[in-house]
């Protein structure tokens, strides 16, 4: 196999997988705390403006390492350093 | 923008030798413009009377809720603190609302306005600890609780700065890259859907990059706090009794 389609199979594979394994687990961590978030209002409803605010900035602190993921594999898909060597090797 | 294209970085108007101006560039100025305009012309006729214009009525309204945001945050005086992350609030939000606007690419899809940002950020943290605490004072919340403490502490300023950038980056670049995807697969009705959940990520992510920034600077500050509160304390008190 030619370094080109090795390389396009594993950019494409490897993104895959990248926001695959990479969601699960911010996934798990956000229903865990808006879970929480949620019993936490019910029980005191008069605090719901800081649980409110608190949970989102920590939505988004956990969201972000789904983010990285994302963006690693938009990287691998869109902007591949390795893919546009090879690309000009083979055209100059 | 296309869809193969990551950033707006990629998108170039006009070069000439070395110097080109991206998308980025031109929309950031736009963004500026946009402002700069809105704020004097709302703001070329004040009033203090009952009666105001709709349009001064916004920005109290504006202006007023960051800094209850800041003061809850920050358990400080806002005033010092607003014109920096007011300011980065503002950027970020009107950057991100003003995608409703056929043609137009968010400067902040693009990780160099970003990073500027978040460089900002990190500039601002030591100022505002150094104005408020003194150079040793500061420093001294580098070896806190240990000295060995002290290379953890200063991958962690480094690293928070990253993850400013990227996280915004990251979301508000993976919001328009599913909007161009559903075009393409679905193209009636679900981008829609897809684009108003990226107007709300866009709001939220500008409130949750300049509460950060404020939970960083907060946090480089802290020693005032208790004294601050004392004397909101006293102050809020004085204002119950008069």
């Amino acid at each position: 196999m030619d370094s080109i389609s090795l390389i396009g199979i594993g950019s494409i594979i490897t993104a895959g997988v990248t926001i695959g394994i990479g969601a699960i687990g911010p996934a798990l961590g956000e229903g865990r705390a808006v879970a929480q978030a949620l019993s936490s209002i019910a029980q005191q409803p008069d605090e719901s403006n800081t649980i409110t605010r608190t949970l989102f900035v920590g939505l988004a602190m956990i969201e972000s390492t789904a983010i990285y993921c994302f963006v690693v594999s938009m990287i691998l898909i869109f902007a591949n350093p390795f893919w546009e060597y090879v690309i000009e090797k083979a055209g100059g | 923008m296309e869809l193969k294209d990551i950033s707006p970085d990629q998108v170039i108007f006009w070069q000439w030798g070395a110097v080109s101006i991206n998308a980025t560039l031109v929309f950031t100025w736009g963004v500026m413009l946009f402002m700069v305009l809105g704020a004097w012309l709302i703001t070329r006729k004040l009033s203090a009377d009952i009666r105001l214009s709709r349009w001064q009525n916004l920005i109290e309204i504006i202006v007023d809720g960051m800094r209850n945001q800041i003061r809850e945050i920050g358990h400080q005086q806002p005033d010092t603190y607003l014109p920096f992350v007011g300011s980065l609030f503002l950027f970020i939000t009107v950057c991100n609302l003003l995608s409703v606007v056929p043609g137009y690419t968010a400067p902040t899809a693009s990780l160099s306005t970003t990073a500027a940002l978040a460089i900002c950020v990190f500039i601002a943290v030591p100022v505002f600890g150094i104005l408020d605490r003194g150079i040793i004072g500061y420093l001294k919340q580098y070896v806190r609780p240990t000295a060995f403490m002290l290379p953890f502490n200063v991958i962690g300023e480094l690293s928070r700065t990253l993850a400013l950038a990227v996280r915004l980056f990251g979301n508000v670049m993976s919001g328009m890259k599913i909007a161009a995807i559903l075009l393409a697969v679905a193209p009636i009705l679900f981008p829609v859907l897809m684009h108003a959940l990226g107007l709300l990520t866009g709001l939220i992510q500008a409130y949750i990059f300049s509460v950060l920034a404020m939970v960083y600077i907060a946090s480089a500050t802290r020693a005032q706090q208790k004294k601050e509160d004392k004397q909101q304390k006293q102050e809020n008190e004085k204002g119950e009794n008069s």
